[in-house]
């Protein structure tokens, strides 16, 4: 994968200032300041409950949170219409889950709705875009099946195309990939960096797996325990001592040829 | 879904229905014709007095008797068809209706409570009738189950169905005490919990068919984010879809619905439950679709059966059981044969 030049993009997408968030009375992010830029590919990373995926919801707007201020293009994020927000905000939840039986199809037809009147119909462009993200993300066969028999990597994939098909202009991934295999994920991850590389399409992805991460993300950001650890560019912060204070585990960084990328090995810390 | 398929599903549906009222005015102690039932209601409908080859007794019959009950049966099923289907969709299980709220359980609180202040012939103000208070109940409950599911903030269908259940077994309780208080009366309430439209008349009419009119047209509104609502919470509110409000929005007008059918016909189960589930199996579960053919398949169903017991069958069945024992045996039909087909049950 084409490492992108660090461009001089500089359009600031989202900036963060003294951002806390609790639920139900329990601190999940404090004092969150962060400055998110066109141009680069983000990784969010950090431990179970380090706060990622409260962050993303933030950044998305599907969450307000009870102190600091959360800007999207230089606008309060809860200043934005809801639909306005919708069409330059897609999100791939980690477990995307269908309760009725819709088709494949018109699933991923939803992702037009924050762009379509509320009783139009797809015009034939549209009709043209739900193809082509059923067509890149492998599901075109399956387009008239009912998504509640897909398996769980089949429905993360019409959980990625109905976010193609919302055209945005930043895509949020929550570990969309978690449940696939290396193939299907590799795969995932090399056409939304296709969509970034040549489209501008930004992302904005919580991530679990570290070497996945490195190889697909620009910029890191770690997380633990509600704050941020550290954050830049990936090949500067994914280091031991970094992977260590965030994780507590022992890591080796080394830069791999083969994936033309840095990867992680790792062992539990060895107590005398 | 485009303009013309609408077209080419609604009109046929509905010819379909004007042909089955039509019929089913024709049908019951005296007979009239198709084409008398017109002319009477069309004289009826636009104020003329009937036209000398009508017999004067079967005009008012048709006219008065026979029309608003058949209209009441199409309009309450109607009503319970498509609050069925919204509350199918909103707390996200095909098994809801208006009972897993405690909607409907607090309708016959409602009506019970007047029914046992009467046989104690206690002195009610004009305004307290069974009617008011089954509405009154039906509300009053979603009131309450929205308060006690209020400690979520997000409102969700788990919540709103625990809520739901808790209130409906506390009504039933109650419903129970107040049998046992009415002792040898205990048929009056019985006989309305088994539903009847007998006592439809004109101005039930027209109460019900604004009532229908601006329920369905909410729901047909709402429809496109009821479906997204179906992908998840977080899912739907990223693509604009204000969930909350959406709840809030379509369980009210749902409980209206439902609490105004029930006041008028008792309580009529089974057509909010079998209804909309049974369509989503044929059609998919497409709400844009699902809303209104639960409108024109609850009317039906509802009508053929008011039918059945007004006019075909030699005693009076309470619509209510009869609906349970036409539905009932369809729907495991159709639940064997899904097995056979080698779908997965419902």
């Amino acid at each position: 994968m084409a490492r992108p030049l660090s461009e001089q993009h500089t359009d600031l997408l989202w900036s963060l200032a003294g951002v806390n968030f609790s639920y139900n009375g329990t601190p999940v992010l404090r004092d969150i300041s962060l400055e998110l830029r066109h141009g680069c590919c983000y990784g969010i990373l950090g431990p179970n409950g380090s706060g990622k995926t409260t962050l993303l919801d933030l950044l998305g707007g599907l969450q307000a949170p009870q102190s600091g201020t959360i800007e999207f293009q230089g606008r309060p994020l809860h200043a934005w219409p809801k639909k306005q927000l919708a069409r330059l905000l897609a999100l791939v939840p980690q477990d995307f889950m269908v309760r009725f039986g819709f088709s494949v199809r018109e699933v991923v037809e939803m992702g037009l709705h924050p762009h379509l009147h509320r009783f139009a119909a797809p015009n034939e462009a549209e009709q043209v875009l739900i193809d082509e993200a059923l067509e890149v993300t492998g599901i075109a066969a399956l387009a008239s099946r009912p998504v509640t028999r897909l398996s769980g990597g089949e429905k993360q994939r019409v959980a990625v195309a109905r976010a193609l098909a919302q055209k945005p202009t930043v895509l949020l991934l929550d570990e969309a990939t978690s449940n696939l295999d290396i193939h299907h994920s590799l795969e995932i991850l090399h056409l939304i960096r296709e969509r970034f590389d040549q489209q501008g399409m930004q992302v904005v992805a919580v991530m679990h797996d570290l070497n996945l991460a490195a190889f697909f993300c620009d910029q890191l950001i770690f997380l633990k325990e509600g704050q941020i650890v550290c954050q830049g560019p990936t090949n500067a912060v994914l280091t031991p001592e970094n992977i260590e204070t965030v994780y507590g585990v022992e890591a080796e960084v080394t830069a791999n040829t083969f994936t033309n990328s840095r990867q992680v090995s790792f062992r539990l810390p060895v107590h005398p | 879904m485009n303009a013309r398929t609408v077209t080419a599903l609604f009109l046929p549906l509905t010819a379909v229905l004007i042909l089955a009222v039509a019929l089913s005015a024709t049908l019951g102690f005296l007979n009239v014709s198709i084409p008398d039932v017109f002319i009477i209601l069309f004289a009826k409908l636009s104020g003329q007095t009937q036209p000398a080859g009508i017999d004067p007794v079967a005009a008012t019959v048709v006219a008065d008797v026979r029309m608003p009950r058949i209209l009441a049966s199409v309009l309450v099923g109607g009503l319970l068809g498509i609050s069925g289907a919204v509350f199918q969709a909103i707390l996200l299980n095909p098994l809801a209706d208006s009972y897993t709220l405690g909607i409907s359980t607090g309708a016959a609180f409602g009506a019970s409570l007047v029914i046992v202040l009467q046989i104690f012939g206690l002195a009610l103000p004009s305004g307290v009738t069974i009617p008011v208070f089954a509405f009154a109940g039906g509300v009053g409950t979603l009131a309450v189950v929205l308060f006690l599911a209020s400690g979520d903030r997000r409102l969700s269908s788990t919540s709103l169905i625990l809520a739901g259940v808790i209130v409906a077994a506390i009504l039933s309780a109650a419903i129970g005490f107040l049998k046992f208080l009415a002792d040898e009366q205990v048929g009056l309430i019985i006989f309305w919990l088994m539903g009847s439209l007998a006592g439809a008349s004109w101005s039930n009419i027209l109460l019900l068919t604004p009532t229908a009119l601006f329920g369905a047209l909410v729901a047909v509104f709402y429809s496109r984010d009821l479906n997204i609502m179906a992908t998840g919470d977080r899912a739907a509110t990223s693509l604009g879809v204000n969930t909350v409000r959406l709840r809030l929005i379509l369980l009210t007008v749902s409980t209206l619905m439902t609490a105004l059918a029930v006041s008028v016909s008792g309580i009529i189960g089974f057509v909010g439950l079998i209804v909309p589930h049974m369509l989503r199996h044929m059609v998919g579960p497409d709400n844009r679709l699902l809303i209104p053919l639960s409108f024109f398949t609850g009317g039906l169903l509802l009508l053929i059966a008011d039918t059945l017991t007004r006019a075909v069958l030699p005693v009076e069945v309470p619509i209510g059981v009869l609906t349970a024992l036409l539905g009932g045996p369809f729907f495991c039909i159709l639940f064997k044969k899904r097995q056979q087909d080698g779908k997965t049950a419902f």
